[in-house]
């Protein structure tokens, strides 16, 4: 169950961390944290009081409450450097890092609240079942390079540069947590592969040296018709991929020419899937999906 | 499924010819090598597949291509590495590892890689301290990312069964004192799982979460070390750790945190409370050559670094990190205990977010700092171990059959010190190479995989023992908070016998109330409990630092002693080898591998040059 079910959901009116501007902590303040405790059968924000101390990120005063109130919280990080992707959650209801949330830059005159990605299904407190992700990645046709030339590959770094931005993403899963394809429709991820998965294919379809063509793959099994470019992904995203316009918008405009090529065929011999989705589906369920308009009929 | 009757009931057992514990770069390449040569492969991490510690590599993979120095090759690398490493490393491995650093680098671009380039489009490399020649292949500055990336796609690819979040608490061994298996748990359920297999490879990289202040990500415990001794291996260099000069001390909250070496070479300079360039005050005779001593010259290297010499901020690694130290002591530190780094002084705004963008983002997200106006404030940080479980060089078997290692975990190929660049190169070939080895025991001469229940069960009990006492015992943060206070204060970049023995009576106390840590609540997710578990390992790893540093009464490489200021000649041809037998932790000095003269003749040579490539070394890190 996702928490945002549960009985108690982050105030969505509370201010986002970046409106909300430099408020500072004066040490010698009371912090009130507000953590979401809890596991898949249901659970609440529990209120934890601790001092304010000096330059903390949001993931300091959830060790320090470990340390000192709740050995047992469940927080899962790893780098504290922003770079390995595991401590998304959502504070005052915006996904972000917790290891890049400077506390300084939340109003903390009032209670925070720290909760768990809405879209993965909780496993205990602020932490959460991924594994549609790495499920997701399992799928991706792989890459296939033509075999090096004598001498070796050579690339031009402009030819390398477009890859380059994608190979940025730390597999945060933010995206993938704002994207209301999923975020709202549990049933969707059965053939949606989400923004994180458009960026690995548009790096792939734009690799200098790949040769395998997955477009229609990319439309009839990874969805790509689904999204309808609001481009909450791409505000979201710590590492600054411009996943809607550098990945998803071409990756939809290779996808729509692709309708008939013959590679496609081959692909989908070697690929074993699910009965593929019309586009006539796709814009169906997205358009019941979503605020914005769909482009997915095109 | 085949399942084992423990005190905790029935657990799983997963059988498989090789199984791989821990996915970073090491590891990941390990696991593509064993499928690759037709072995069911199992690759097992603590963390998220694809978060571990390499994911914070930056600067970039050693190996000596020569796309922008035709004149580089192995030669010259491999002695860059034993000339940086103090002449302590096994030789056959720096030779292995200079050799084969090209292919594995290839490799990764033909796995999808996405290195810069040079103009006429083949892998770019950049200047990195102790190399003659520009030499690192790099990706900006997210290097170990795509490392990551490109060998968890290749395993992803070729099937590997991935058990993340899986913490493995002991190996385990057959009748015949072979490595056979391991127990573990889900840290996610709490709940335990076996493995059985005919070849074990640890990979499980560092042990910085034992001091206080380290670039380290949370996952570094030391498990892999531990693991190993506690199964009979033999750990060397232990006592050979790298402090990095240049870490953030504030805010406290991103204490540690690396500053990269880039900052110093694109002009960065280090200065003290009273506003001095206090580097100038530390050149050792030993470097005096190639050494600015006024500030004018050192500011013109970087312009022409034919004609004038390096600025001192430049030395190598341990030199500045004393320095630092001393400056501190002194009493002319920053306001937190630090010095100042200052480029905002000596280059424009525009140049230094173009040059250091990730930098000036970290100062800017986490210090709120601003380093293109204002000097940062930095210190010495935790960052590498080059010591770890003695290997073969050639097929990483350590002194147990049945276990490999390779990666962080594994000692020798850095001798005393390492060299930026050269921990992620040593990653894939010998990663490669423990997972080629490992395929070939597996598929060879028979091997009992059967699971001895007692021993499973022991291990279970033991484990679970943390959550059923109540009350009563320390609290698990508690413990590791005492540990890394005393791994700093007395274990840290300064030794001396009076403050080693010290810490060895502490750690034997702290050893005393790990016994009896208490982790209340339950087995789901109770990172309580999982730091219980991971203190076993520190509490190894620092027992073996500790006797080490106290055994090797000289100075070398990341190993300073106060007490002993200079290098015994002597000691370049001894090992401190650390067991751990009945219960205790012993070292002994053992006579390393001899270098052959064909290889001792490339430094000959060198001096007789008039030991130029000294000349051309500039430090870095990473
Ligand atoms: C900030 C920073 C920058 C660096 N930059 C560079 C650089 O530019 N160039 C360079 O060459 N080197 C660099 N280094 C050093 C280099 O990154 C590391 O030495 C290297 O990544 C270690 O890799 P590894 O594969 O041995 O282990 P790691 O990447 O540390 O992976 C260890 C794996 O083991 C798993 N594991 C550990 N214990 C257990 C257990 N008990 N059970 C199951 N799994 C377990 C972990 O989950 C993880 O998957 C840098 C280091 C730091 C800190
Ligand atoms: S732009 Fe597309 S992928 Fe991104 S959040 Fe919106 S619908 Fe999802
Ligand atoms: S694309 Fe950005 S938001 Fe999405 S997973 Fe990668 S880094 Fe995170
Ligand atoms: S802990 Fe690695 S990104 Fe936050």
């Amino acid at each position: 169950m996702a928490v945002g079910t549960s009985q108690t959901e982050g105030p969505s009116g509370a201010p986002s961390p970046a409106s909300a501007g430099e408020h500072g902590t004066a040490s010698g303040e009371t912090l009130h944290m507000q953590l979401w405790r809890g596991d898949k059968d249901g659970g609440q924000f529990v209120e934890y009081q601790v001092p304010a101390q000096e330059g903390e990120v949001v993931l300091d005063v959830v060790h320090r409450i470990q340390a000192s109130h709740a050995p047992d919280l469940a927080v899962r990080w790893n780098c504290k450097a922003g770079k390995c992707g595991s401590c998304s959650a959502e504070i005052n209801g915006v996904p972000a890092l917790m290891c890049m949330t400077r506390m300084s830059t939340l109003d903390t005159a009032s209670p925070i609240t720290v909760s768990p990605m809405r879209t993965f299904p909780v496993l205990r407190d602020l932490v959460t079942d991924v594994s549609f992700n790495f499920e997701v990645a399992k799928l991706i046709p792989s890459f296939t390079p033509a075999p090096p030339p004598p001498g070796g590959y050579r690339m031009q770094q402009v030819d390398v540069e477009r890859g380059q931005e994608f190979r940025k993403c730390i597999e945060c899963f933010l995206c993938q947590n704002v994207c209301h394809v999923i975020r709202d429709h549990e049933e969707n991820k059965a053939h949606y592969a989400g923004p994180r998965f458009f960026v690995r294919l548009a790096e792939l379809e734009m690799h200098p040296l790949d040769t395998l063509d997955r477009r229609a793959y990319v439309r009839e099994r990874m969805g790509v018709g689904y999204c309808n470019i609001t481009k909450c992904c791409t505000e979201v995203c710590p590492e600054g991929i411009h996943i809607t316009d550098n990945a998803i918008i071409p990756l939809k405009e290779r996808v729509v020419d692709s309708r008939y090529d013959p590679v496609a065929w081959l692909g989908r011999k070697i690929l074993r899937r699910p009965a593929p989705m019309t586009a006539a589906e796709a814009a169906a369920h997205t358009s019941a999906a979503t605020r914005g308009v769909s482009d997915a009929a095109r | 499924m085949p399942s084992i009757s423990t005190s905790a009931g029935e657990i799983p057992l997963h059988e498989y010819d090789v199984i791989v514990i821990g996915a970073g770069g090491a590891g990941m390449r390990a696991a593509v090598e064993a499928i690759d040569k037709g072995c069911t492969t199992a690759l097992i991490c603590k963390s998220l597949l694809g978060k571990a510690h390499t994911v914070m590599a930056e600067g970039g993979v050693a190996a000596a291509l020569g796309n922008v120095w035709p004149q580089d090759n192995w030669q010259v690398h491999f002695r860059d590495t034993m000339r940086g490493g103090k002449m302590l490393n096994n030789w056959r491995m720096a030779q292995i590892h200079a050799q084969e650093a090209p292919d594995r680098v290839l490799e990764l671009e033909a796995w999808g890689a996405l290195f810069d380039r040079t103009p006429d489009g083949r892998i770019l490399q950049r200047d990195f301290g102790g190399h003659r020649y520009a030499r690192l292949a790099h990706v900006g500055d997210r290097t170990g990312l795509e490392m990551i990336r490109t060998t968890q796609q290749r395993a992803v690819a070729l099937g590997v069964d991935v058990y993340m979040e899986c913490k493995i608490v002991r190996l385990l061994k057959n009748a015949d004192g072979a490595v056979n298996g391991a127990v573990g748990f889900w840290r996610e359920s709490g709940d335990f799982v076996a493995f059985s297999a005919k070849s074990v490879v640890l990979a499980t990289g560092g042990v910085g979460k034992t001091w206080k202040f380290t670039s380290n990500s949370w996952e570094c415990t030391g498990d892999g070390q531990a693991l190993a001794l506690w199964a009979g291996a033999d750990a060397i260099e232990m006592e050979c750790v790298q402090f990095h000069p240049t870490g953030m001390v504030w805010p406290m909250s991103a204490r540690g945190l690396l500053v990269t070496e880039g900052v110093r070479g694109d002009g960065g300079v280090l200065k003290n409370s009273n506003g001095e360039r206090f580097m100038f005050d530390y050149i050792s005779p030993y470097f005096a050559a190639e050494t600015a001593d006024t500030i004018d010259e050192a500011d013109h290297w970087y312009d022409d670094k034919v004609n004038y010499r390096r600025p001192p901020e430049l030395l190598p690694r341990d030199e500045v990190a004393r320095a630092i130290n001393s400056e501190v002591k002194a009493g002319r530190g920053s306001p937190h205990g630090g010095v100042f780094l200052d480029i905002a002084s000596r280059r424009s705004a525009d140049f230094i977010k173009r040059r250091l963008p990730s930098m000036y983002h970290q100062f800017k997200q986490l210090a709120d700092v601003d380093i293109t106006t204002d000097p940062m404030e930095i210190g010495p940080t935790c960052h590498y171990i080059m010591g770890g479980v003695r290997v073969d060089a050639d097929t990483e078997q350590t002194a147990v059959p049945g276990l490999f290692a390779a990666g962080e975990v594994a000692g020798g190929m850095h001798g005393a010190n390492r060299l930026g660049g050269n921990s992620l190169s040593d990653l894939l070939v010998f990663g490669r190479r423990a997972g080629l080895a490992a395929a070939e025991r597996a598929k060879g001469t028979p091997v009992d995989t059967s699971l001895e229940a007692g021993q499973v069960n022991e291990v279970v009990t033991h484990a679970l023992s943390f959550l059923e006492r109540d009350g009563g015992g320390t609290q698990p943060y508690d413990l590791h908070h005492d540990l890394q206070e005393t791994m700093q204060a007395l274990v840290g970049i300064i030794r001396t016998e009076s403050e080693l023995l010290e810490a060895k009576e502490k750690l034997v106390e702290l050893g005393e109330r790990a016994k009896k840590a208490s982790a209340p609540g339950s087995r789901r997710f109770n990172p309580g409990w999982h730091m219980a578990l991971d203190l076993e390992s520190m509490l190894t790893v620092a027992n073996c630092t500790t006797i080490a540093a106290l055994a090797r009464k000289e100075s070398r490489g990341g190993h300073t002693r106060e007490d002993y200021p200079n290098p015994d000649p002597e000691l370049e041809k001894v090992n401190y080898v650390c067991r751990y037998r009945d219960g205790e932790y012993t070292v002994t000095p053992e006579a390393k591998p001899e270098m052959p003269s064909e290889l001792r003749q490339l430094f000959e040579e060198e001096e007789a040059s008039g030991g130029e490539a000294v000349a051309a070394t500039k430090e870095g890190d990473n």
